[in-house]
């Protein structure tokens, strides 16, 4: 979603992002020409009159479940974003009997927190599982 | 399934769901109530709007609780061809 018209999307996609990713821009690309929808999210930018590098992830439930926000010269990291909504979905799926810690990715290991796990966590997670082997 | 419109010479603009039509024209004296800034926060529910999108060669409206019962990834960005 940006403030631009959607027929500048079209342009965009037609003329330049369906070179870069076949059949071009995947899902919808969204107008929010006035920045209406990008205030109630809290990222417009009223003063450059655009929208700043938000990301929100929703759940089945309409739940914001995280957001990032990044000023515009520097760009996302979509592998960090899918991580985040696996680790999101794992949680759910196991309907809160587990937990994702610090640098986890599908593969790692989880955690189940509960009374046993309390002050033993150093037993079972090592910082090195914090970062990418 | 989001539904396809027509473009005119205005520039479709969408908003968030739920905010009142801005009346023309009343004389009653507006009595600004304090305004609640919508927090965003996470474990809250996100703020529901329409608007217009390009979506595979057609121009349709969307709205974000059509995608309830999905994971899904809002992103915003400054414009159309800029370079990040």
């Amino acid at each position: 979603m940006s403030i631009d018209s959607v027929f500048v999307h079209k342009m965009w996609n037609d003329n330049e992002l369906s070179k870069m990713v076949k059949g071009g821009v995947p899902f919808p690309m969204l107008s929010d020409a006035g920045g209406r929808v990008g205030t109630a999210y809290g990222i417009y930018d009223p003063d450059a009159g655009v929208e700043t590098r938000g990301r929100f992830i929703i759940d089945p439930d309409g739940i914001i479940q995280g957001f990032e926000v990044l000023t515009p010269p520097v760009g996302r990291n979509i592998a960090e974003s899918l991580r985040q909504v696996q680790a999101f979905q794992l949680v759910r799926e196991s309907k809160g009997t587990q937990a994702t810690p610090s640098g986890w990715k599908p593969g790692k290991t989880t955690l189940k927190p509960g009374p046993d796990l309390v002050g033993k966590v150093w037993e079972v997670w090592k910082t090195s599982m914090a970062f990418d082997d | 399934m989001p539904e396809e419109f027509k473009p005119g010479c205005a520039r479709p603009t969408g908003g968030p769901v739920g905010e009142e039509p801005a009346k023309a024209g009343t004389e009653e004296p507006i009595i600004k109530k304090e305004e609640q800034k919508p927090m965003i926060q996470v474990g809250k529910k996100a703020p529901d709007f329409t608007a217009p999108a390009y979506f595979q060669g057609k121009f349709v409206n969307i709205k974000l609780s059509e995608y309830l019962g999905k994971w899904t990834l809002l992103c915003f960005y400054p414009g159309d061809f800029t370079f990040v």
